[in-house]
């Protein structure tokens, strides 16, 4: 998909304006047909994308809680935010330790558990289907299995510590820990990027690792020179989405520990609901303020690795597309 | 030299070849099982203990097997949550957003992959950005406009946007349309179909793998939603799974009952599991394809 945007700006770089007035009359009625069958989509970007993009830049100068008008305020969100919103700060490092560390293990064990599946293995279909089952299971329904299985006095996962002669963690009670109790618990769905990968692994042709053996390279060697360097547009699509996920990750925060203990699980999603939703009067106005500079982290990310990818991704043989 | 030699041969050996590659396939498998145990020991144990008596689920070191098994844990569980409701509730809107998600998706798709027209190059970037806008932004001016309109509390939240095209089936859609050879329309062309037969009658048909995959996406979407109806829907009677789930776990004095709550929590899973096991080639083509096709 990234490469679809690629291609998209590609061509809309080199391509002449098209005229309405300079069509055919059967390029006119090709065109009448084509824009007929996008109106729904057209409606909905207007109505669901583009009106609360506006809208929510414009909230955010004010100050609003759905029953009165909103009140002007300027800049007042943004100063508060940067100086007097000591949670904010907070929010975004925890944050900021999600993305880094769920992007990790998404790219690290989903590469892994695809290359293990790329080895000939028997009953590939029956490991493929395991590893996606916690992948489909609702996300509500995990949050309350993973309570348990984080549960401090006699949870599943303090069971398996006390088994290899490890003491019990007090997950969701200890500052220290919460944070990492979510990344293990974002371990068990990696099933998404796993079979995204496994389906670029087997894109990748025979020849080249015959070729490669020949010339003497052992498993490592295969590993880091053909195999990683013809995967990286796979790495690069699931860096792209696993990242921009990351960034709003709420759910399971919400449900499991609503910011405990002490705010050290209060992730940037949450705060900013919390903002609408939870306190009152509610501030739909710093609410949209923080959307924004959401909107901005992530553009920023985005564009960042999308202009940096044509120096480490590398497509075979001019495939675009 | 005469060390390197002998290792040589000794790599070079049949039965070393025979002993390595059987301990690599081995240690291949073993890392598979204990992966898949950490992945699924999760999920078996909310099966196990949802028939536990309590005093078992909290012993630690945790155990796996009811001591005796406790039904009745199920329609405990169903008193305090009406999931008959919920259930119907979570029906409704996941089939209303998939026959908008399909009928609308396949239309915008078919427009995009083929037709000509001014922009139309510049729209399709444009749908593709707006898979990066955060929910966030969104969030508070829809909720606005929906206070505005009397929507909240209704259904339509939750249904209706699901009938003006979701970026990311539109671009699979319409990956899969551009597949298709244009003397398959050219033919129909030939023959006198109107745009719109050719669309219902050639296209639809064709695309059914690709249908098929959307359906499942928008299934596993609605039927999983949780912030949506948390937001919408503040009616008990219109409550989803999802929330009906959430609302029972954090009941006052359900903190505990967590044989209760895992009951509550397999009737969650339950349905989607039955799904994915019917579907599982196309839910896993439905990841795949944002991958493979670029």
């Amino acid at each position: 998909m990234a490469q679809a945007f690629g291609a998209q700006l590609g061509a809309l770089r080199g391509r002449r304006r098209t005229r309405w007035r300079d069509l055919s009359p059967m390029r006119k009625r090709e065109a009448k047909f084509g824009l007929l069958f996008i109106t729904p989509w057209i409606i909905g970007v207007l109505l669901f994308a583009l009106f609360p993009f506006v809208a929510s830049f414009l909230l955010s100068f004010t100050k609003y809680n759905i029953v009165a008008p909103p009140k002007w305020v300027g800049l007042e969100h943004y100063v508060h935010m940067f100086t007097d919103d000591p949670l904010f700060v907070k929010s975004l490092r925890n944050t900021a330790v999600y993305v880094g560390g769920s992007v990790v293990i998404r790219i690290v064990l989903g590469f892994a558990l695809a290359l293990l599946l790329n080895t000939k293995v028997r009953f590939l279909g029956l490991w493929r289907t395991l590893f996606y089952l916690p992948s489909v299971v609702p996300i509500v329904a995990l949050s309350v299995i993973w309570l348990y299985v984080l549960n401090a006095r006699a949870g599943l996962l303090n069971s398996l510590l006390y088994a290899i002669g490890l003491p019990r963690i007090r997950w969701f009670a200890d500052p220290d820990f919460a944070m990492i109790a979510f990344l293990i618990m974002s371990t068990t769905w990696v099933g998404v990027t796993m079979v995204i990968f496994l389906a670029g692994l087997q894109g990748i042709p025979e020849e080249y690792y015959d070729a490669a053996k020949i010339d003497g390279a052992n498993v490592f060697q295969r590993l880091r020179r053909v195999t990683i360097p013809l995967m990286t547009p796979t790495i690069y699509l699931n860096v792209l989405i696993n990242i921009i996920g990351a960034f709003q990750v709420f759910t399971q925060i919400f449900i499991m520990t609503g910011g405990r203990p002490r705010d050290a699980t209060r992730t940037y999603v949450l705060h900013l609901f919390d903002h609408a939703f939870q306190y009152l009067p509610p501030q739909m106005g710093y609410s949209s303020a923080l959307a924004w500079i959401l909107f901005i982290i992530i553009f920023v990310f985005t564009a960042v690795i999308v202009a940096t990818s044509q120096r480490w991704v590398f497509y075979q043989g001019g495939e675009t597309g | 030299m005469a060390a390197a030699t002998t290792t040589r041969s000794f790599l070079d050996s049949d039965s070393f070849v025979r002993v390595s590659r059987f301990v690599s396939r081995a240690l291949l498998y073993l890392l598979l099982i204990v992966m898949s145990l950490w992945f699924l020991a999760p999920l078996f144990w909310m099966f196990m203990s949802s028939f536990m008596p309590l005093d078992q689920v909290g012993v630690f070191p945790v155990q796996w097997i009811p001591r005796v098994w406790q039904p009745e844990n199920y329609t405990d569980a169903l008193q305090f949550w009406n999931f008959g409701i919920t259930f119907r509730n979570t029906m409704f809107v996941t089939i209303i957003s998939l026959i908008g998600d399909i009928g609308s998706c396949t239309l915008v798709a078919y427009g995009f992959a083929r037709f000509r027209f001014p922009f139309r190059d510049a729209l399709f970037l444009i749908l593709l950005a707006t898979l990066m806008l955060p929910f966030a932004v969104r969030l508070i001016p829809v909720y606005a406009a929906y206070e505005a309109i009397g929507w909240i509390d209704t259904f339509y939240p939750l249904i209706v946007p699901n009938f003006f095209g979701n970026a990311f089936y539109i671009f699979i859609c319409r990956q899969f349309f551009l597949g298709i050879p244009q003397d398959l329309l050219d033919a129909a062309k030939i023959d006198g179909a109107s745009e719109v037969r050719i669309f219902t009658q050639v296209m639809i048909p064709l695309a059914k793998p690709a249908i098929v995959v959307i359906a499942i996406l928008s299934f596993q979407n609605s039927w999983n939603d949780f912030l949506g109806p948390l937001i919408y829907l503040k009616d008990p009677d219109l409550h989803t799974l999802a929330i009906g789930l959430y609302k029972f776990t954090s009941l006052p004095g359900q903190g505990g009952i967590y044989n209760q709550q895992m009951a509550a929590s397999t009737l969650m899973v339950m349905p989607v599991l039955i799904v994915f096991f019917l579907f599982q080639k196309q839910f896993i083509q439905g990841a795949n394809i944002s991958g493979l096709k670029g």
